[in-house]
């Protein structure tokens, strides 16, 4: 079931959780909603499962006006962050609890019950754990579990709340990788909301980034990489090098790009630390910059260097590192290799590959 | 030398702390228990038991077990619904709704029963009208248990609202995700989540319910086999130097006591049980993003 929502706003009080927000989300696809803590990606989510109500707006599920349903008539498979489980109850009474709750005339016998338990449990791989309690299983088994009780009333629409934000890395790679193949299973509308900029890139079919309310961008991971259409984007997804308002010296072009620009104050020039090239001679349009610390991280080598009062991070292979030879006071020329510019905030961004690169 | 934390006391210290706690207990609580019971039995049994089968403290015993019994349910509704509307949702008077929750234990009992004279009673506010209607609440049974519930109000609720201010409301909101009516929800999950908090609270009222004295006196016109519960009946037996009679009623209320205490005993420990499990259910993985 596709979902879509229209032109959202809510506000709690005085604060805009969500200003004028649309999003539209294809069967079978599955979504990352991406940003920091308090961009709305969760209240976004919660209205989406009908546990939130809206100021103005609408949600379709398939077409359908659904602002107005109930969150149980929903039919929403809704995973929380903190697991949630009913600690009081067995992991297969968890799982059966969607079940058991059905109208008597659509409730299915004990039989099918614990068949149905039982091969959710097993698609989880923990139907070994049917009769132990929440408490006595480790936070990835609890989200697993979780997921099998959301799954059990058979949800048009899988939405998880930062659903892996409380494991720790080696569980949470295992789990997202398990997430997506059973995402592409089951042929449902999936969001999961996330912080984790690695995590959205990694899993999800399309990642919608979010900034105090509103969409900043959408796209396939590759897109809002490695064109990210506005600056909160370009910081966000990973390291970024950025230089304010540069209107003199080696790389004012940055500047003016195509000539035009008066270099107004607002505007700032984006550079990946691996789209950065060191050189031990200097050359044209390089900028001189001194090696302040080399550090190697795993595959890579991240050289922070300093530009007059300005850091700047480079990151190399560990072949490029090997033929530089870099150590820590070290005077060397920086060469970027791509450029993108903003003339404001709110600008189309302006991408440059400058023609002096090797 | 003898090595010592920095924090420790000297055995002196703490052997006249102790001593002193000990002491206390002795003196202002064990010694009134025994005494209770060595007034009760200083005629033998005979004279005791014949003391607890005279009517009127019966008849006592059967009004404070009445009174406790009726006001319980109450309790146990408003409580279960006052803690929820507090600990789960955001509404405009909240910290109001939480003071006044807390009032009964602020105001003295005689001034609630001297509350309810002027409302309900026969110069008060709502006096002519309920005589027009020949409905009797002061110096009745209706009295005493408004008198009774307003005193034993916040014990419930006090209990509760921090259980489930601490279990948040995911579990709820994940029942109804799941296509849970509110019945369903209140029943499978809220309900089983409180239940020995619920208890603890409900314990606390019906030991409150049958030991009070002030507001009821007030309101009862202690009306000997008709209007006293146990705690009056004692004081009357006392002010008439019958005082077996008077020590043996005392002693039905001490039992009470000593059941309630050991019924306590074994539900908070369960609820620390219960809160351990609380605890471990909370994430122990912690990211490092």
């Amino acid at each position: 079931m596709s979902i879509e929502v229209k032109n959202i706003t809510k506000r709690f009080g005085s604060f805009v959780a969500l200003d004028n927000v649309s999003l539209e989300i294809p069967t079978g696809e599955l979504v990352a909603l991406l940003g920091p803590s308090g961009c709305g990606k969760t209240t976004l989510l919660r209205i989406i499962a009908g546990m939130e109500s809206l100021d103005e707006g609408q949600v379709l599920f398939h077409g359908e006006e659904a602002t107005h349903v109930e969150a149980r008539e929903r039919n929403v498979g809704f995973v929380f962050q903190h697991y949630a489980l009913f600690r009081h109850m067995s992991v297969f009474e968890n799982v059966a609890f969607g079940l058991r709750v059905k109208p008597r005339a659509q409730r299915p016998s004990e039989a099918a019950i614990r068949d149905k338990v039982m091969s959710l449990l097993k698609l989880v791989q923990l139907d070994w754990l049917a009769e132990r309690y929440p408490s006595q299983l480790s936070g990835g088994q609890r989200q697993r579990i979780a997921l099998a009780r959301a799954l059990a009333v058979e949800p048009k629409v899988l939405l998880l709340d930062e659903p892996f934000g409380a494991l720790d890395t080696q569980v949470r790679k295992e789990l997202r990788r398990w997430l997506r193949r059973l995402h592409d299973e089951m042929h449902i509308a999936s969001v999961f909301v996330t912080h984790d900029q690695e995590e959205a890139l990694e899993v999800a079919d399309r990642v919608v980034v979010m900034n105090k309310g509103h969409i900043e961008q959408m796209g396939t991971p590759d897109e809002v990489y490695t064109a990210p259409a506005t600056p909160f984007v370009y910081k966000f997804l990973g390291n970024v090098n950025v230089f304010h308002s540069r209107l003199k010296g080696p790389w004012a072009k940055v500047e003016q790009p195509e000539g035009d620009g008066k270099g107004e104050g607002g505007s700032t020039a984006f550079v990946r630390p691996h789209e950065i090239d060191i050189l031990r001679e200097q050359r044209e349009h390089a900028l001189a910059a001194t090696v302040q610390h080399v550090q190697a991280i795993g595959p890579l080598v991240r050289v922070e260097l300093t530009h007059e009062s300005e850091i700047i991070e480079v990151e190399l292979t560990r072949d490029r590192h090997l033929e530089l030879q870099l150590n820590a006071g070290d005077q060397v020329w920086l060469l970027p290799k791509q450029v993108t510019v903003f003339a404001s905030a709110k600008a189309e961004p302006q991408r440059w590959a400058p023609d002096w690169v090797i | 030398m003898k090595v010592r934390r920095a924090a420790a006391e000297t055995p002196a210290v703490r052997w006249t702390l102790t001593a002193i706690g000990v002491g206390f207990l002795i003196f202002f609580l064990g010694l009134p228990l025994i005494a209770v019971f060595v007034e009760a039995f200083r005629s033998g049994w005979a004279p005791y038991w014949e003391a607890l089968q005279e009517k009127d403290t019966l008849h006592a015993v059967g009004l404070t077990v009445l009174v406790a019994v009726v006001v319980l349910p109450f309790n146990i509704a408003f409580g279960v619904a006052a803690a929820w509307a507090i600990a789960k949702f955001e509404f405009w008077g909240k910290s109001l709704l939480t003071t006044l929750i807390d009032l009964p234990f602020a105001v003295s009992p005689v001034v609630a029963g001297l509350l309810f004279i002027l409302i309900f009673g026969a110069n008060g506010w709502m006096g002519p009208l309920l005589q027009s209607h020949d409905i009797k609440i002061i110096f009745a049974l209706p009295g005493m248990i408004i008198a009774t519930l307003f005193i034993t109000f916040p014990y419930i609720a006090r209990e509760l609202i921090p259980l489930m201010q601490a279990q948040g409301r995911e579990e709820e909101e994940a029942a109804v995700s799941l296509g849970a009516t509110g019945f369903q929800m209140f029943w499978r999950v809220t309900l089983p989540n409180i239940k020995w908090g619920l208890l603890y609270g409900v314990i606390l009222a019906n030991a409150r319910a049958m030991g009070e004295f002030g507001a009821v006196s007030v309101v009862s016109g202690h009306i000997r086999g008709e209007t006293n519960t146990l705690p009056l009946h004692v004081e009357i037996l006392y002010n008439e130097y019958n005082s077996v009679g008077a020590f043996a009623a005392a002693s039905v209320l001490a039992l009470l006591a000593l059941v309630t205490l050991i019924a306590k005993t074994i539900v908070e420990w369960r609820m620390a049980k219960e809160t351990e499990m609380l605890n471990a259910a909370l994430p122990t993985e912690k990211t490092a993003s």
